[in-house]
């Protein structure tokens, strides 16, 4: 998968924790979580459980930690794809 | 100086009644909503009926956010938030502010979280899943899970209690808003309770042979309070809300006022004197009327009506002698009594708040509801009360004071007295 493979599905994946549908449409590596989808922070695990069923993966605690942007949330799901940098 | 409370909002979720106004409907016309469930048949339950809202889930996207909606199962937080954001926008006022309301709390009651949500945590950790339960477990497995989804949305930020005295709760929770709007601690309490009877509760119910059994291929004759065939209760679910506001406080912003909360009582028997877990005892019961009329400046006379806790268990005549007691009156000089749980079922937690909003709707609309399935009643009642306090049909009559009482497990008693609104 390419990166921007991987954006199209991660968008939906984070589409039921963000009540900001403008900036979810505008998402792009840079987009940060938190800041700028307004996620609520204890939503966070639900993502990466939500990720995890969608591209069948484990992530671990301390990749977890790095998802904060987009960027790095795609960063993670390759690794553990096996894909290593794409 | 002690103000004086009125009730300015009303919502409901009732098994007849989804919103204020067919519930209105139903209790002026006998409509029951207890219904035969499947899979209790299945389930080989003694008991095969229940009082089941008919409650459209994908409506709870109109009262809370779309994210929020996302991953919420708890079906007593569905009812608890529906009848409170109803209750909120009936008393005039806006929903999602976005300022914290300081003057106004919240005092919601239930009885257990839901353990049909809680099954699926019990599964995972036993599969060793527990990484895949998520966030929004704690929150609707807690028990202030319904108080603590309604008063963010609403940002209440005075008192935010939750509180459970089984089925005396609804009544409780009403009363402990009541007093603290009373002694000036807030201007605005939203007041209520939630129910969600879920299949494992049910059958533990079940499993007591306190429930009705003999009706389960009638379902809508399954729940018949002071009947001589009373054979027991019906469970049902659903919640409702009330908005208590500071009298000046109502006048001020000139809401609708719907009834005055006189006054009220919640005592215990102590589990002694004949009481006990399960059953109420008698000097208990006595005394938190007595003081539930006496605190509210009343004469035990002036009580046009009783919204009576009257379960269809063999404690029904035993609840009729001790209001005699405690009013002094009996015969034909016994006010109107009537039990909506004839209708619904005992909505546990849940049954103090419902039929407190029926309660202020006989008020308000100048009517005493039905007593359904009372074509038979115990003759031990009829014996210390005239018929015609019983009554089968609609009553349209001008009600002024409502005494409204329920009676929990743990020999919790509640009370509460409600009055036409006169400044």
């Amino acid at each position: 998968m390419t990166r921007q493979e991987i954006l199209d599905e991660l968008k939906k994946v984070l589409a039921p924790y963000t009540a900001d549908k403008e900036a979810l449409a505008k998402v792009d590596e840079n987009t940060d979580l938190i800041k700028d989808l307004k996620i609520n922070s204890a939503n966070l695990v639900d993502i990466i459980i939500d990720a995890e069923s969608k591209y069948n993966i484990e992530i671990d605690y301390d990749s977890a930690d790095r998802m904060t942007n987009v960027g790095s949330c795609i960063d993670v799901i390759s690794e553990k794809m096996g894909q290593g940098q794409v | 100086m002690s103000k004086r409370v009125v009730v300015t909002g009303l919502g409901v979720v009732a098994p007849n009644g989804v919103g204020v106004p067919d519930f209105l409907n139903s209790i002026q016309n006998g409509v029951s909503g207890i219904r035969f469930v499947p899979l209790y048949e299945e389930l080989k339950f003694s008991c095969q009926v229940a009082g089941v809202p008919l409650f459209d889930w994908e409506e709870l996207r109109n009262y809370i956010s779309e994210v929020s909606f996302y991953g919420l199962k708890a079906r007593g937080i569905g009812y608890g938030l529906r009848a409170a954001l109803d209750a909120w926008t009936d008393a005039g006022n806006e929903i999602g502010s976005e300022q914290t309301d300081w003057d106004t709390g919240i005092i919601f009651g239930n009885s257990i979280a839901d353990t049909d949500a809680m099954k699926n945590v019990i599964s995972r950790v036993d599969n060793k899943e527990v990484k895949k339960l998520g966030s929004r477990v704690v929150e609707q497995a807690m028990n202030s899970g319904v108080t603590s989804y309604i008063s963010g949305r609403l940002g209440l930020g005075n008192k935010v209690v939750t509180n459970s005295a089984a089925c005396a709760t609804g009544t409780q929770a009403i009363l402990m808003g009541y007093e603290y709007i009373k002694h000036g601690y807030a201007k605005r309490m939203l007041v209520g309770s939630t129910e969600h009877v879920d299949t494992y509760v049910f059958g533990a119910f079940d499993s007591m042979r306190v429930l009705s059994r003999k009706f389960n291929d009638q379902p809508e004759r399954a729940s018949r309070p002071m009947s001589d065939t009373a054979g027991g209760f019906v469970p049902g679910s659903g919640s409702a809300a009330l908005v208590l506001e500071d009298l000046d406080f109502a006048l001020a912003r000139g809401a609708k006022i719907y009834a005055e909360v006189l006054g009220g009582s919640t005592n215990s028997g102590g589990q002694r004197g004949g009481g006990s877990m399960t059953a109420p005892a008698p000097e208990g019961v006595v005394r938190c009327i007595e003081d539930a009329v006496k605190l509210s400046g009343i004469e035990p006379s002036q009580i046009d009506l009783i919204s009576g806790h009257l379960t269809a268990t063999l404690a029904d005549k035993f609840e009729i002698q001790n209001w005699c007691k405690a009013l002094n009156r009996s015969g034909n000089e016994f006010p109107y009594v009537n039990s909506l749980k004839s209708m619904i079922g005992h909505s546990l937690s849940a049954a103090g708040s419902i039929e407190s909003v029926a309660a202020i709707l006989q008020i308000q609309h100048g009517f005493v509801h039905p007593n359904i399935n009372l074509e038979d009643p115990n003759p031990e009642i009829t014996n210390i009360i005239g018929n015609n306090c019983l009554p089968t049909t609609i009553v349209q009559t001008d009600v002024n004071i409502v005494a409204k009482a329920n009676f929990g497990f743990g020999d919790v008693n509640s009370c509460l007295i409600f009055s036409k609104f006169n400044n």
